[in-house]
């Protein structure tokens, strides 16, 4: 009980840190919540971090709720360490895109929009990502992967899962 | 084989994009430094005598733009400038290349704009997923503060202002113009109606002036080396030189800055280096999936805003999406609407009810015999649309449909 009280005040404190960050703009919203669902471990705007920034921007819980629910890359479900950005564009569409997510899904044995056992992956679709030169591509975290083959994704997907 | 014209990427793999030395030992800033020493007035002059038009795909004239911006509301305390650089146009990728490879260079832009229309304060608003083009302009940012060219009394001048970064998140309707506004002031990607344009009743209610990051990119060319030179390049309408980004299965996909005027034909087999082994071209859409198919017998049509509209097609944001003779024109207009369902916003009943007909329509067309009665009522109900959308996204749909059906009817 003791541990747990301090894992969440810990956490608080966290937000905190982020918060102070920003003037108590509403301009600054999505600014503050990329970087608190960065600062999580799976990637996500759990209720209780939304209230400390509906009350640091004096604005009512529902209006923050409302943008986070309106923007794709925001998310109020826990998802994984490593969020893989799959193309649905036109362009990956055509190139193959949707062997690439079956290939994926193989070798995380994972479905769309769920994360594996270990927590550290989570597929989801994207539109657009702008490296359409390299179509079919995928973001990973931050870092863009194209021209992606059966072979490729099994290599980019191992060595992630080396790493950690 | 054609060379590039290279003006906005004048400096793109020559220097290192994280270093503000770099880009000032190329002749950065001397524009700016030029253009502080004119009256505001007159840079907006130089940049309407230029002929530039917006580069994000509408393709309006870049400095009436900022006249209308500098002469609303002169009571009004603030006065912003906004850089779009929401990229998000499926097949368009130009914006992150000028970010990740010279982003002083729209950013001077942006300051020289800042001065002309005496701005208040700037933003920046990336969309979320461009990771590297965002740390890049943060510290572009940071070392612009360092120089003095942003902050009070800037380089001497009187003129302070300073720039902030705002991330999107997944939203391709916020780089439509006023609905980047309101994700801006902090809330969901809904859209206003217009008018008033940004330039009356802008951010927060106050003047604003919003361009794409391309446009911001060809203003330093322009100050530096003068409204006369800009307008003896490109063609007559639409002066300059323009990013064209073309995927699929070329040789070499990839972006090309050229001078305005370039045929189809030589961006897709000279630069693009024609279809790979094997592959025959099929059809190209241009502009993204706000845009317009094409066949072989629009290659040799010059590139500018005018030309192309004459012919039923759209330049937009420059993207060139090349198909060849295995993918079928359905498969991708129907991913095209898909992603107008997925990405509509729902505030406005057509755009919300007819994105999703469309796409059941597509499906029966798909399953039946005889399409033609399906495909007229297609057309009908994207014209509707058109119609009495609120913004630019509902009224999209008809640009990729009529212009199918126009070449491939028969396809469909």
């Amino acid at each position: 009980m003791l541990l747990l009280y301090v894992k969440i005040n810990l956490i608080f404190m966290d937000i905190q840190r982020i918060l102070q960050k920003y003037t108590p703009e509403k301009t600054n919203l999505l600014n503050i919540l990329h970087e608190i669902q960065d600062a999580h471990p799976q990637n996500y705007l759990p209720e209780e971090n939304l209230r400390e920034i509906a009350a640091y921007l004096n604005t009512t819980l529902s209006s923050v709720y409302g943008v986070v629910k309106y923007y794709t890359m925001l998310s109020t479900k826990p998802r994984g360490k490593y969020i893989i950005r799959l193309c649905q564009s036109p362009i990956c569409h055509l190139m193959g895109s949707e062997t690439v997510v079956e290939n994926l899904q193989k070798v995380l044995g994972v479905g769309l929009n769920e994360p594996t056992a270990d927590g550290l992956f989570y597929i989801e679709y994207s539109e657009c990502l702008g490296i359409c030169d390299v179509a079919p591509a995928m973001m990973i975290g931050q870092e863009p992967y194209g021209n992606l083959t059966e072979s490729s994704i099994a290599s980019i997907i191992s060595e992630l899962r080396n790493e950690s | 084989m054609a060379d590039e014209f290279r003006v906005v990427l004048k400096n793109c793999g020559k220097i290192n994009p994280g270093s503000i030395d770099d880009y000032i030992g190329a002749g950065g800033y001397q524009a700016f430094r030029k253009a502080l020493k004119m009256e505001p007035e007159d840079v907006i002059d130089e940049l309407i005598e230029s002929g530039l038009r917006g580069r994000g795909g509408a393709g309006f004239s870049t400095g009436l733009k900022k006249r209308f911006t500098s002469q609303a509301c002169l009571r009004c305390e603030n006065r912003y400038v906004i850089c779009n650089a929401d990229e998000g146009e499926p097949g368009t990728w130009k914006d992150r290349i000028i970010m990740e490879n010279d982003p002083h260079m729209y950013l001077e832009g942006l300051l020289i704009a800042a001065w002309s229309i005496r701005a208040t304060k700037g933003y920046v608003y990336i969309r979320g997923e461009y990771f590297k083009a965002i740390d890049l302009t943060e510290k572009a940012l940071a070392d612009m503060r360092m120089k003095g060219f942003l902050g009070e009394d800037i380089l001497g001048s009187g003129f302070s202002f300073d720039i902030e970064i705002r991330k999107g998140a997944g939203s391709y309707l916020c780089g439509e113009e006023l609905t980047l506004l309101e994700s801006l002031e902090g809330k969901r990607g809904y859209p206003r109606i217009k008018p008033p344009y940004p330039a009356e009743k802008g951010l927060w209610n106050s003047p604003t002036l919003i361009n794409n990051v391309e446009t911001f990119g060809c203003f330093p060319a322009i100050i530096s080396k003068g409204s006369g030179w800009y307008r003896s390049t490109g063609t007559e309408k639409s002066p300059g030189t323009k990013i064209f980004t073309i995927s699929g299965p070329v040789r070499k996909p990839g972006f090309y800055e050229v001078e305005m005027g370039t045929t189809l034909r030589s961006l897709i087999y000279d630069f693009a280096g024609g279809m790979i082994a094997g592959k025959e071209f099929r059809a190209a859409i241009l502009g993204g999936a706000a845009g317009t198919f094409i066949d072989e017998s629009m290659l040799d049509c010059e590139t500018g805003f005018d030309k192309l509209r004459e012919k039923g097609a759209t330049l937009g944001s420059g993207a060139i999406i090349v198909m060849d003779k295995e993918m079928q024109v359905w498969e991708m207009l129907n991913s095209i609407l898909r992603f107008f369902e997925h990405e509509s916003c729902g505030k406005c009943v057509p755009c919300r009810v007819g994105s999703r007909q469309l796409l059941l329509i597509m499906q029966q067309i798909k399953r039946s015999e005889n399409s033609s009665r399906l495909k007229e009522e297609l057309l009908e109900q994207a014209m509707v649309m058109e119609k009495t959308s609120l913004c630019p996204l509902g009224q999209s749909h008809i640009l990729p449909i009529r212009s199918a059906l126009r070449y491939f009817y028969d396809d469909l």
